[in-house]
């Protein structure tokens, strides 16, 4: 029996084993349980929650919020303020990144330009509403130059949130797209420039199909950063109105109205519309061409 | 495929230099490339040869010198204004363009009208016979038809020099070999002046016109494969050639010839250099063979089959180190006597 087993055992191990499972695969377990506790769970909860109203039937949070103007409107406001903020920091990011990659102190230049993320929305949303204010270094030097005639409004408004969102988030969409710059093998470009293409044609030409796959990536996460934006809508922005964005709404049915069920269900709403975008942009990076960035096998 | 349009008579360096910092990768270089003609740069590696080739591409501005273009002068200008073709050591095709896309990049960057393009492109597909895989993507192709591609590429504009840099190092040696006559096939079709980089002496005997030999970012000889390889003017062109066999001596004159010290023994040999006194003879392994009745008497530390005959190394009774060929197996721990003819073995001046 024990001669049996002895035969046996070491025998679904192995297969465990070609199977990419062995006593390292353990090592996962702490991860999968902080996810489940932390991501899956209060997901699941959440959902659940947002299917039990406080009364009528089970889409009935649902139904209200798509009846609303006052709730529905903030989807549009939400997409108003982060596709901007994605676009231009997506835009801004491959030229200097292109730069960048070129640059022989390319360490302390990243250092610098990440610095913002180590600040935090709060910090970057509190120097803003001063350096943008109607007193700030920005108006002052406007006013002083001429440029125009009283302070400019900045801050409280759209435009302050997208400021901040862009001054957050570039950084982050800065290091996705130098990764992505750097992985371009530099004899590609090289190679145009025998074949008698000029910078503008080599960028149109190589560098941008080879880069469009990342870029994608590198959009479907900044966004979902940018439209999970709350702290610079409250305080940069006009939170009772233009820049009412959904995570708005679902804080003051939250704490506001005390309506959980009602916030879940915002937050449902916040999270479908955040997946058809991401998922509308990983299909179209499907259509690009997908393969490694470098040439032949060298 | 046409022949080459332009009037290109001749690319002239003019004693170019390159430094990055205080390293000089590149010293007073001058050399002039004939129309039609194939030059293959040599050395071993860090000896400025790849520097020599971005150089004349325009990758790398020089610190020093000029470049002429029959009688204009290019060195200051772009990569892009030079119209050389260039073959990349990784090939550099462009992963995302099928291969019909990627041979016709330079022509559609000279704004070529599209049905030129596309019969330019047929020409060239057919030049390195690649005609069933037009529409494949570079990443679908073997590495020896990735390296077609790319050759196809450079030449498909008809450059008036066509800059090859160790183009074969990434194959296997069986398809290294087939892809050196195809470069020499298509050199001889196309006939556009090729500057080829390679630290394998094989490939640059068997395909230049004329070898340059670089060491250290300079140049030690120029000339045909034949004199560089049974005349090197140099004791280290001599090393770079295969002579295995360098042994440091001293050289009396006698006659035409010298006499120099081998392994404790004495033979005549030709002078490359004046040398008289300390001096230094250097011996290719095939010409230092095993005979019966040979002056130099080594004591056979181990040797391998090469298919034809025998290649071994010796401890001699003065302690040097030989490398000869043998005709009969020999074993290890066996005693033989070698000998050289007088015009294989070349003295320099130490």
């Amino acid at each position: 029996m024990s001669a049996a087993l002895g035969a046996h055992a070491p025998r679904l191990r192995l297969r465990l084993r070609n199977r990419g499972l062995d006593g390292v695969t353990l090592l996962v377990v702490p991860a999968v349980l902080f996810i489940l506790a932390l991501f899956i769970y209060p997901f699941l909860y959440g959902l659940l929650l947002s299917f039990e109203p406080k009364e009528g039937g089970a889409l009935a949070n649902y139904i209200a919020f798509f009846s609303d103007p006052f709730l529905y409107d903030t989807i549009g406001t939400t997409l108003l303020i982060a596709i901007p903020a994605t676009l231009l920091n997506v835009v801004l990011s491959v030229p200097v990144a292109m730069r960048v990659r070129l640059m022989r102190h390319q360490k302390l230049l990243t250092a610098i330009l990440v610095i913002p993320i180590t600040l935090g929305t709060v910090l970057i949303a509190e120097g803003l509403l001063t350096y943008l204010g109607p007193r700030g270094w920005v108006n002052r030097v406007l006013v002083d130059f001429g440029i125009t005639g009283s302070p400019i409004r900045l801050v409280h408004n759209y435009w302050g949130v997208l400021l901040s969102l862009v001054i957050s988030g570039f950084p982050f969409t800065f290091l996705l797209t130098l990764s992505y710059v750097t992985g371009i093998d530099p004899a590609l470009e090289q190679a145009g420039r025998m074949l008698g293409a000029r910078s503008r044609a080599r960028f149109w030409r190589i560098i941008l199909p080879l880069l469009a796959p990342g870029l994608a990536v590198t959009t479907a996460l900044s966004f979902v950063q940018a439209f999970s934006v709350f702290p610079s809508a409250v305080l940069l922005g006009a939170p009772a109105g233009p820049t009412r964005v959904i995570s708005i709404a679902a804080y003051q049915a939250a704490f506001e109205a005390y309506d959980y069920s009602m916030a879940s269900a915002i937050a449902m709403i916040m999270a479908a519309v955040q997946v058809i975008i991401v998922v509308a942009l990983l299909a179209a990076r499907g259509l690009l061409f997908r393969g490694p960035a470098s040439s032949g096998k060298g | 495929m046409t022949l080459i349009s332009h009037s290109f008579r001749s690319l002239r360096l003019d004693r170019i230099s390159r430094a990055f910092g205080t390293m000089r990768a590149l010293h007073d270089v001058s050399l002039t490339v004939g129309r039609g003609e194939f030059i293959a740069l040599l050395g071993p590696s860090g000896c400025g040869k790849s520097t020599a080739l971005n150089c004349i591409a325009g990758l790398l501005p020089l610190t020093a010198g000029a470049i002429w273009l029959d009688d204009k002068r290019i060195d200051a200008l772009d990569p892009e204004d030079r119209g050389f073709g260039m073959v990349f050591q990784n090939y550099a095709l462009f992963p995302h363009m099928s291969v019909r896309k990627n041979i016709g990049f330079g022509l559609v960057s000279q704004r070529r009208p599209r049905d030129e393009v596309a019969r330019r492109v047929d020409e060239a597909l057919a030049l390195v016979r690649l005609q069933d895989h037009a529409n494949k993507l570079p990443g679908q192709l073997s590495g020896g038809q990735q390296q077609r591609v790319a050759i196809a590429r450079a030449i498909v504009v008809e450059p008036p020099l066509v800059l090859m840099d160790e183009p074969l190092s990434n194959l296997d040696a069986k398809l290294r070999l087939e892809m050196r006559a195809e470069i020499r096939r298509i050199h001889q079709a196309i006939g556009c002046a090729t500057i080829y980089v390679t630290h394998d002496q094989d490939e640059a005997l068997s395909l230049a016109d004329r070898i340059v030999v670089l060491r250290d970012g300079e140049v030690r000889q120029v000339g045909p494969p034949e004199a560089l390889y049974a005349r090197p003017a140099h004791a280290d062109v001599a090393e770079f050639m295969g002579y295995r066999n360098i042994v440091p001596t001293t050289a009396t004159l006698s006659g035409d010839f010298v006499q120099v010290t081998i392994g404790g023994a004495t033979l005549p040999g030709i002078p490359m250099e004046p040398a008289q006194g300390p001096a230094i003879a250097a011996v290719r392994p095939e010409d230092l063979t095993v005979t019966p009745d040979g002056p130099i008497t080594v004591c056979v530390e181990a040797a391998e089959y090469r298919g034809r005959d025998f290649y071994g190394f010796g401890r001699a009774r003065d302690g040097s180190e030989l490398f000869f060929r043998s005709d009969r197996r020999v074993g290890s721990g066996e005693t033989v006597n070698l000998s050289a003819a007088a015009d294989r073995v070349l003295v320099y001046a130490a």
